[in-house]
């Protein structure tokens, strides 16, 4: 029903219009409804933003009753917070605020819109102008790849979904749901099935909006089923970035927003004396907001604390305790050689000599109160009961969404913060370095330069064996399911290469391996050893090529 | 980066102890070296101020080294030592520099020090005073329960056979943060009264049985030095860390504790005098739900062996329900206390004293404005009953008035501001002529007064100690006459005022309260109360008005009273007249139902066309009396000129220290970085991705659009399909591989940091995928 109404290119009269049919409409007709003129549909769409924005504006009031618990606590007063931003609680991560799902939709659209006067401007052959039309679909952004990808990619990508097809089944059972709906919204009906999937879970939630809400939790949580595609990174050209790579690569590209930045941080440094102040005055001060807080800090403590007994915490470093913490307090402040048996113990060491002399005073800096090392609860029992003794300033930076959640009321009250915001907007460079991130490559040097210095301390039949095992590895790289070399294969391949006489010397070879984790066993599901190398590919290959030259 | 890596992860950074840096000429040259990033320095902990051979904490007194005599205003040279004596002087430096106001800071810093040192005095004062009670409790229950020990009694020795160790439930209800000030006051309330042998417990040094002694011992052993003389210290000390931590060195140590007490020369007399004859042993558990049953259970069986020999008294602590110890211990231990209930005050009714002695007086001359207030009273009610918790937000307060307002210099007691008017400068008088509600005077006043305002100082002082002594003169009527109105509103069926007098404050501060529809429903239902109700009411507010230092209320004195006797009178006529009445009702004692309707007839008649009676009459009159005290007394205080010097109504700073909320800002500076960043090229009409935003709003944005799971390849390409949008479509395919390392390269910083602040995380699900942690969008 829905292929005449289009081609009639009446497209304010239109019906509503079932989700598969318009897919149905899209995959086939593409090109007959293209003709149709893309500035027609160009206006269309500006229209239908335009009723998105209306639409939004009466959510806007579902999302007033979410702000009432919020206003109930003054959190969302009148006076906006100093930035103007009067954002409630309610709104921000809620069980998936109405609102979001319109933004979602009109995300696509605005993107949409940029793209195709693009398009209008490069080419406009009708193949393109199919991948556009595709792109309608779109919200998601795995979708928006479908823009840069070749016209014949269409097919491809068909496959590429692992689960497309389980979502328009979705689109189908909340059909029903959405006619009732739509009915009274006929004008925008047909862009709105066309372009947006998410839309009719705007609709549907305004019906019943905490009963779906709790079911589509569930529903979402309980499959073990993912709707994303399956690329990885593998299939992409470009190569994993080390460490090093990546920050000359970020040092290259400026900073964007810097005089801003700068101004931001320039408001804060005003406050300076007034942290002070507080500080001084039995408050503890905790900075939190978006950026780095690392810099202003690190100002901070030259700019006051010069001359001052300072402890400085980096809480990132990945190896940070809360005993050393601890420890630089005992050695480095109190000038005591000792150990202690528990941290409880040395914390009452700590507190008894504060309370006996109350001319020491200590400022403790902590980046990152609320990192993976410190955010303990234990760690942070310590911490707070160093911070309330009242000789002892602490001001902590923290930036993990969910970082209040560590505190308890008896820990907030030990703490006695005073909050202040710091959005800097600095990156994180100190501070994610450490981060084992998914897209930098993993340690590839450090295992490298390990392996050569302690194969470099080894016999050369030693080293024989080893390069033995790595060639190997490497010829069965490809081999998905390799599953190490089998002890009595490599036994005999290294008789062969006359590295070793018996079984006995080459298992003692291997357990010196094993300490210096050069190697990892395990035991296949026939009970044969298997051995491995646990490096990356590339890294051996680095390593074998550099072992060629020294030779 | 790998270099980083093994950097230092902390540093100590010591000066030479100045700590009056900002203006020393030495700073630059001596500590230039160690001013470097904490990243650079090397591994270990060591970064030392000064670098000199000398351990970094020396205590130096006299100059800083290699000063050659600077004058001795410029460097303060005393290390360490000098912070006690000067704390004040230091803290006002800071409390200046800090302001651009320079108006005065040196006098406003020590009026807002005085204040605060008053506030804090005045609170601690009235927690004692509403802990009184529970404490003469508990004493006399220690009391009771140590007699049985001392006199041997039969009784006693009943219980000891049934081996029940004397204990007290202390509950004191959810606000645990608030304990710790009772139970310090209350071991030294034992201390000073009953014995020296208190141990204070708290369940996270106690995770096992074993701690638990050797804290109890401990604690027990070292109060013991505290009280004896000191040369024998030295032999307790060591033997304390020799002695092996159990119940019978605890008996061998409180036997001989007792003896040396008997056996002590009359100058110690006045120990033990204090204290009971063998002072019992009290063991104060603080925080009881937290400990771990097995330790508090081995306790109690243990010591109970033990009870016989020393008399051990327990005190739990417990926040929820007295339920509790019966359900963290089984039958067969809690058998073994012999327990009383004591129910500490709860902490609403300390708040109600608390604003009632504080806030409600004229004593204090800084106010809280509505909103202020009212962001207290929420931190308190919504999320933590904590009454210290709250006088730490009035401190705040009263800070921050001093810090930021330069006027606050007049905000203290009349005559002192009286006095400072005087002396004020012509900056300061510019500050008042600014002030909003003394424009507002100033446009009432006739022309020629007004330019003497606006131009002449002196005749701006004058008026300026009118008006203050005028608001003095208003706040001494406010509260008396607030109180009155409370007498009246809170015995009103669903109290439309408030139960609380607190609210009807915020009630009459926000805005002229006889304004609002709640005044007039509960004016109605004043219209129909009883008499006795009435007369109980005016009675009580007699007695607020004549015992408050308000100078008019001998005035309305007089007029209450004159109405409590026209009661009076009323009351006495209505009797004669009940007399006459009832032997006619006597009569009538046989009615039908004929007769009965009639009756119920007429009443109705009467009462639809009778007029009102005397007793009616009268109590309009009383409702309206109050109605006019209220019109002329309780003015919202923002209609008051010059009331920005004595209120503090920054509410939003308050909130924004006090009940910060981290999260909303991250989701403002993400999603609309326009409002931190204020360039134009940010300000978009929201919801769509702007594609010059930051990389990491942009990332944020396009996750916000993902379900459960992630692929970091569709994530990367859209986030390079945004962000090369942004540069135009002239990137050809010839410079694209150098331009796509780039994004690539700012793609995962900017995933790195969404990882760090908690938004997503590396999932396992499926290879290159990252899960996302907030919920929404799925």
């Amino acid at each position: 029903m829905s292929l005449a109404e289009c081609r009639s290119a009446g497209a304010l009269e239109v019906k509503f219009v079932p989700d598969e049919d318009v897919l149905r409409h899209i995959a086939d007709d593409a090109g007959i409804k293209v003709q149709k003129g893309k500035n027609q549909l160009i206006v269309n769409m500006k229209r239908f933003v335009k009723k998105l924005e209306a639409i939004s504006d009466d959510e806007a009031q579902e999302v007033l009753e979410e702000k009432n618990y919020v206003a109930v606590l003054g959190v969302c007063g009148e006076e906006s917070m100093t930035n103007g931003s009067s954002v409630g609680g309610g709104e921000v991560y809620t069980f998936q605020t109405p609102k979001r799902s319109n933004k979602m939709a009109e995300l696509g659209i605005t993107l949409n819109y940029a793209v195709s006067c693009l398009a209008e401007r490069s080419s406009s052959n009708q193949v393109q102008q199919k991948t556009k039309k595709n792109e309608f679909v779109s919200t998601t952004p795995y979708r928006l790849r479908k823009r840069l990808a070749a016209p014949d990619a269409q097919l491809e990508s068909e496959s590429e979904y692992s689960a497309s097809c389980s979502e328009e089944e979705e689109v189908e059972v909340a059909q029903n749901e959405v006619s009732t709906v739509l009915s009274h919204q006929k004008t925008p009906a047909k862009t709105k099935a066309v372009s947006t999937p998410p839309s009719r879970k705007t609709l549907t939630k305004k019906k019943d909006n905490m009963n779906n809400l709790v079911e589509e939790y569930f529903e979402a949580h309980s499959s073990s089923k993912v709707l994303t595609s399956d690329r990885t990174l593998q299939k992409l050209r470009r190569k994993r970035l080390s460490q090093q790579t990546l920050h000359d690569l970020l040092q290259k590209s400026p900073l964007a927003y810097a005089a801003e930045i700068k101004e931001l941080n320039q408001q804060y440094e005003s406050l300076f004396s007034k942290w002070m102040l507080q500080l001084h005055l039995g408050f503890n001060i905790v900075l939190y907001g978006l950026g780095s807080k690392h810099d202003l800090l690190e100002k901070f403590r030259t700019s006051m604390l010069q001359d001052s007994v300072h402890l400085v915490v980096n809480g990132y470093f990945p190896s940070i305790t809360v005993k050393s913490v601890l420890n630089s307090i005992t050695e480095e402040v109190l000038d005591h050689i000792g150990t202690f048996r528990s941290p409880l113990d040395q914390l009452e060491f700590i507190v008894k000599r504060f309370k006996d002399d109350s001319s020491l005073e200590l400022y403790v800096l902590i980046h990152n109160l609320d990192s993976q090392m410190l955010r303990g609860e234990r760690s942070q029992q310590i911490l707070a009961q160093l911070s309330s003794l009242p000789s002892i300033y602490l001001i902590a930076s923290i930036d993990h969404i969910n970082a209040p959640l560590m505190w308890d009321q008896a820990k907030q009250s030990l703490y006695n913060w005073l909050w202040y915001e710091t959005t800097t907007f600095s990156p994180y460079v100190e501070e994610t370095s450490y981060e084992n991130s998914l897209l930098v490559q993993q340690s590839g040097s450090l295992a490298l330069s390990s392996l050569t210095h302690v194969l470099r301390s080894l016999t050369p039949n030693a080293r024989g064996i080893f390069r033995l095992l790595a060639q190997y590895q490497l010829e069965n790289k490809d081999n998905a399911s390799y599953p190490g070399l089998s002890f009595q294969d490599f036994y005999q391949q290294c008789r062969e290469a006359f590295l070793v006489n018996s079984d006995l010397t080459l298992r003692a070879q291997l357990t010196e391996f094993r300490d210096h984790k050069l190697i990892r066993t395990k035991r296949g599901a026939d009970g044969v050893e298997y051995l491995l190398i646990p490096v990356d590919d590339s890294t051996l290959t680095g390593f074998l090529e550099k072992e060629d030259e020294d030779v | 980066m790998l270099l980083r890596k093994a950097q230092a992860a902390m540093a100590v950074m010591q000066g030479r102890g100045q700590h009056r840096p900002l203006t020393s000429p030495l700073r630059p040259t001596r500590d230039a070296p160690f001013r470097a990033r904490v990243g650079e320095r090397s591994a270990r902990l060591s970064a030392r101020g000064g670098g000199l051979a000398a351990p970094p904490l020396r205590v130096r007194r006299g100059s800083a080294p290699g000063a050659a005599g600077p004058p001795p205003g410029d460097v303060r040279p005393l290390a360490r030592g000098w912070r006690d004596e000067h704390a004040l002087p230091l803290q006002a430096d800071y409390f200046r520099e800090g302001n651009s106001d320079l108006e005065d800071s040196e006098l406003r810093f020590a009026t807002c020090q005085s204040l605060q040192k008053q506030v804090k005095s005045e609170t601690e004062q009235i927690e004692e005073e509403l802990n009184e009670q529970l404490f003469d409790n508990l004493v006399s229950f220690l009391r009771r329960s140590h007699s049985a020990f001392q006199e041997k009694t039969t009784e006693w020795t009943c219980r000891m056979k049934s081996r029940e160790i004397p204990t007290a439930a202390l509950v004191l209800g959810v606000n645990v943060t608030d304990h710790d000030f009772t139970f310090r006051s209350l071991s030294e309330v034992l201390q000073n009264n009953v014995t020296p042998y208190i141990a204070l417990l708290e369940a996270k040094d106690c995770p096992g049985i074993k701690n638990l002694m050797q804290k109890l011992l401990g604690q027990l052993m070292n109060c013991c030095i505290d009280v004896d003389s000191s040369e024998e210290e030295d032999y307790e000390q060591v033997s304390r860390n020799r002695v092996r931590c159990s119940m019978t060195s605890l008996i061998n140590w409180y036997e001989s504790a007792t003896k040396r007490t008997d056996s002590e020369t009359p100058g110690k007399k006045r120990t033990s005098s204090r204290h009971w004859q063998s002072p019992p042993v009290v063991v104060i558990f603080k925080d009881m739900e937290s400990f771990t049953t097995k330790v508090l259970q081995d306790f109690v069986v243990i010591s109970s062996q033990h009870i016989g020999q020393f008399p051990l008294v327990l005190i739990f602590g417990i926040a929820t329900s007295p339920m509790i110890i019966h359900s963290l211990l089984p039958h067969s231990v809690s058998s073994l206390l012999c327990i009383e209930l004591f129910q500490s005050l709860s902490c609403k009714d300390h708040l109600s004293t608390i604003i009632d002695k504080v806030l409600l007086t004229t004593q204090f001359p800084l106010k809280l404005s509505e909103k202020v207030l009212q962001v207290l009273i929420n931190i308190f009610l919504y999320h933590d009953f904590s009454v210290q918790n709250f006088i730490k937000g009035f401190q705040l307060c009263i800070v921050e008035h001093f810090h930021s307002n330069p006027l606050s210099i007049l905000c203290c007691q009349l005559e002192e501001a009286k006095r400072r008017v005087n002396s004020l400068s012509h900056n300061q008088c510019e500050n008042v002529r600014r002030l909003p509600s003394f424009r507002r005077y100033v446009e009432s006043q006739v022309s020629e007064k007004q330019i003497a305002l606006l131009t002449a100082d002196s005749s701006l002082k004058e008026a300026v100690r009118k008006l203050l002594e005028d608001l003095n003169v208003y706040h001494e009527n406010y509260f008396p006459i607030l109180r009155c109105l409370h007498v009246f509103v809170s015995s009103l069926p669903k109290y439309p005022l408030g139960k609380q007098i607190r609210e009807l404050h915020c009630a009459c501060l926000e805005n002229r309260v006889w304004e609002t529809e709640e005044y007039e429903s509960s004016l109605q239902l004043a219209r129909m109360l009883n008499k006795s109700d009435l007369v109980t009411m005016l009675q009580k507010c007699v007695e607020i008005l004549v015992s408050s230092p308000g100078r008019e209320f001998d005035e309305i004195v007089e007029k209450l009273k004159e109405f409590l006797t026209q009661f009076q009178k009323l009351e006495e006529a209505f009797q004669e007249r009940d007399e006459s009445i009832s032997p006619q009702k006597e009569l009538q004692k046989k009615t039908n139902l004929f007769h009965l309707q009639k009756t119920l007839l007429e009443l109705k008649e009467s009462r639809r066309s009778k007029k009102l009676t005397k007793f009616e009459t009268l109590r309009f009159e009383v409702v309206d009396y109050i109605d006019s005290l209220v019109r002329c007394y309780l003015v919202p205080a923002d209609h008051k000129t010059l009331h920005e010097i004595v209120y503090f109504n920054t509410a939003s700073v308050l909130r924004e220290h006090l009940n910060a909320a981290p999260r909303i800002a991250l989701h403002t500076a993400l999603n609309n970085p326009y409002s931190y960043l204020k360039s134009e090229a940010l300000k978009s009409d929201g919801g769509s991705i702007s594609n010059k935003a930051p990389d990491i709003c942009i990332a944020y944005k396009l996750h916000l659009e993902c379900g459960r799971l992630i692929n970091l390849v569709d994530w990367l390409e859209a986030f390079s399909t945004v962000v090369t949008a942004a540069e135009g479509p002239t990137a050809d395919a010839a410079s694209s591989d150098q331009v796509d390392d780039v994004i690539h390269a700012r793609f995962i910083r900017a995933v790195s940091e969404l990882e760090l602040l908690g938004f997503i995380k590396p999932s396992k699900q499926k290879t290159d995928h990252v899960a996302r942690l907030t919920w929404g969008g799925c």
